[in-house]
């Protein structure tokens, strides 16, 4: 193991380190405790000056109640639940398909059109922006919920692509071979043998892709406008022009918004880090 | 061929080689409408004048020629101010991967917790970019915020604040951005460095090797996966900055801190009217940019192909 091993060090250096960890990590996290200090203050705070120091008065309740109970956040919430579900299904659905047909089969092409995959996705967002837009508008799309989830599980099949076919790539081939031996149809093959081995890739694809959704905003500017369909990254700058300067219920609004992909990653940790690699660090 | 062939059907027949294709189709669909497609549209729509809504207008190249000053005109300084601050948010978020590398070195303990830190640690890269952007605003608030606050105990003060200020708003910027983006390169290493080869590492302390030594020789050369993927990552957020710049400071003060995604955007779909042509050109010139990258990685993911074979 590297770096060595603390507890080989002397003892000074142990208690130094065991020391020395919550410290870093204050620091760390200090934009973000800043704002979890300022989600739970009051709005006189503010008005005089009292930005950084202890909150005169324990308001979460009042402040969080009003995010929830007097604002567009809920709507936005269930817009983003609504956008990034659909998304993940149907991106992981598509690139499981994908997957199985590049990294099981040999044919011509094979590797061109899982390059095209992988390089897709890593254009910039702009030079598909007017088009899309227009395709959008022009499908009657636009400023929809629907809207987004097509172009986003289009895509991010790219990505979801290159993982999928490097894991079933990693796959025993025997395996399939030996089904085929036995005369069961291919698309039985990728139902009852394939797609049970893939569950740890199917669980990492959808935590990072529900993670990836959750957080766009770009898409969710260029395709949506209103509280209609707008998910809560966008709907955030909406709050935040209801609530100018009112500084203690932006970040309310923002840990509210935060949370969802928070709680995924804690939850899902070990997938999540597995999608995260890609895979390749194993 | 046998009867018993015969009687089977085309598809039967045929199963092996249609099947991949048929499994293909619909992501083929998909990301053909959604990204091919489009990539060539744009590349059309450049050389229009176009407001988005009426007809469009062949202009040529005169839209890169305004774009690039060729000819008799200046260089469009809107977009000079932006492909330099693109390159220094090139330069810049390079330092997330030895930085993610430093802290994953510091977590790889085996202490009691270690790993509620690691998670804690990689936080920032969970929340969105646009929340991010958000905290690190009111970090960086003029006279108020934590940070004029800190650098006030040192006599230093920033004119306008961090943002306010066109000499510091794009780097300010790009540090909020290297805060999510570190905790991403350390946890690509920290699962890098659980792979790496004990008995190596016990054969090279043998030898008298540690520290510094050890790592560059013996620690990095196993990493090199962990890095390639880091520098892949970075590298495409680097060019994709938009949330941070359009949350913090809207490409604003006096628009210095204007990266090409975000000019892009702006030209195409702003209130001063849709100028979808131009920022079409825009667009084609970021992805011709990116695209030398695209190139380079795909290469490498090539030759890694061929090796695994």
């Amino acid at each position: 193991m590297f770096p060595t091993p603390i507890q080989k060090r002397p003892r000074s250096a142990q208690i130094t380190y065991q020391a020395f960890l919550p410290v870093a990590l204050i620091v760390w996290l200090l934009p973000l405790l800043a704002v979890a200090l300022f989600s739970i203050k009051p709005d006189a705070d503010f008005t005089n000056g009292n930005y950084w120091g202890v909150p005169s008065s324990f308001e979460a309740f009042t402040n969080y109640g009003k995010v929830f109970f007097e604002s567009n956040m809920p709507r936005y919430l269930l817009n983003s639940l609504f956008i990034t579900i659909p998304t993940v299904i149907g991106a992981v659905a598509l690139s499981c398909m994908a997957g199985f047909a590049l990294g099981v089969y040999k044919f011509k092409g094979n590797l061109l059109i899982f390059f095209i995959f992988i390089a897709g996705n890593f254009v910039p967002f702009q030079i598909l922006m007017v088009p899309v837009r227009d395709l959008t508008v022009s499908m009657n799309l636009y400023d929809t919920k629907l809207g987004l989830v097509l172009f986003h599980v289009a895509f991010q099949t790219g990505f979801c692509t290159l993982f999928m076919r490097n894991f079933i790539r990693a796959l025993p081939f025997p395996l399939i071979e030996a089904a085929r031996v036995e005369g069961v149809a291919e698309w039985r093959i990728f139902l009852y043998v394939v797609l049970p081995l893939m569950k740890p890739a199917l669980a990492a694809l959808a935590v990072l892709i529900f993670t990836f959704i959750w957080n766009d905003y770009f898409w969710a500017v260029v395709l949506t406008q209103g509280p209609d369909a707008q998910p809560v990254t966008a709907g955030i700058t909406e709050f935040n022009s209801q609530f100018r300067a009112a500084y203690h219920l932006m970040s309310a609004g923002s840990i509210v918004a935060a949370l969802p992909p928070v709680a995924m990653f804690f939850l899902m940790q070990k997938h999540f880090i597995a999608g995260l690699t890609l895979g390749a660090v194993k | 061929m046998s009867s018993a062939d015969t009687n089977r059907s085309w598809y039967k027949r045929n199963e092996i080689a249609i099947t991949p294709w048929l499994f293909l189709l619909p992501a083929m669909l998909f990301f053909a409408v959604y990204v091919i497609i489009p990539i060539g549209q744009s590349f059309w729509i450049s050389l229009h004048e176009w407001d988005g809504l009426g007809d469009k207008t062949w202009v040529g190249t005169a839209n890169y020629e305004r774009l690039l000053g060729i000819g008799d005109q200046n260089i469009d300084r809107k977009f000079e101010v932006s492909f330099w601050n693109n390159l220094r948010w090139l330069v810049l978020y390079l330092l997330a991967i030895p930085a993610g590398l430093f802290i994953a070195l510091f977590l790889n303990q085996t202490v009691t917790g270690i790993r509620l830190y690691k998670s804690l640690f990689f936080f920032p890269f969970v929340i969105s970019q646009v929340v991010v952007g958000l905290v690190f605003s009111w970090f960086y608030l003029p006279n108020d915020g934590l940070f004029d606050v800190i650098i006030g105990w040192f006599g230093l003060d920033i004119r306008g604040g961090v943002l306010g200020n066109p000499n510091t708003a794009t780097y300010g910027i790009i540090a909020a951005g290297l805060w999510p983006q570190t905790a991403y390169c350390m946890i690509l290493y920290l699962t890098g460095l659980n792979a790496v080869d004990p008995e190596q590492v016990e054969a090279a302390r043998l030898d008298g090797a540690k520290g510094r030594k050890m790592l560059w020789y013996v620690i990095l050369p196993q990493l090199k996966p962990a890095t390639f993927i880091a520098f892949v990552v970075t590298i495409i957020g680097a060019l994709r900055s938009f949330d941070l710049i359009s949350v913090m400071t809207n490409g604003g003060p006096f628009g210095s801190t204007r990266v090409l995604s975000f000019y892009m955007f702006e030209e195409s779909l702003s209130e001063f009217g849709f100028r979808m042509g131009y920022g079409a050109a825009i667009a084609v010139v970021l992805f011709f940019i990116m695209l030398g990258f695209i190139v380079y990685f795909l290469w490498s993911m090539y030759q890694d192909d061929k090796g695994a074979r």
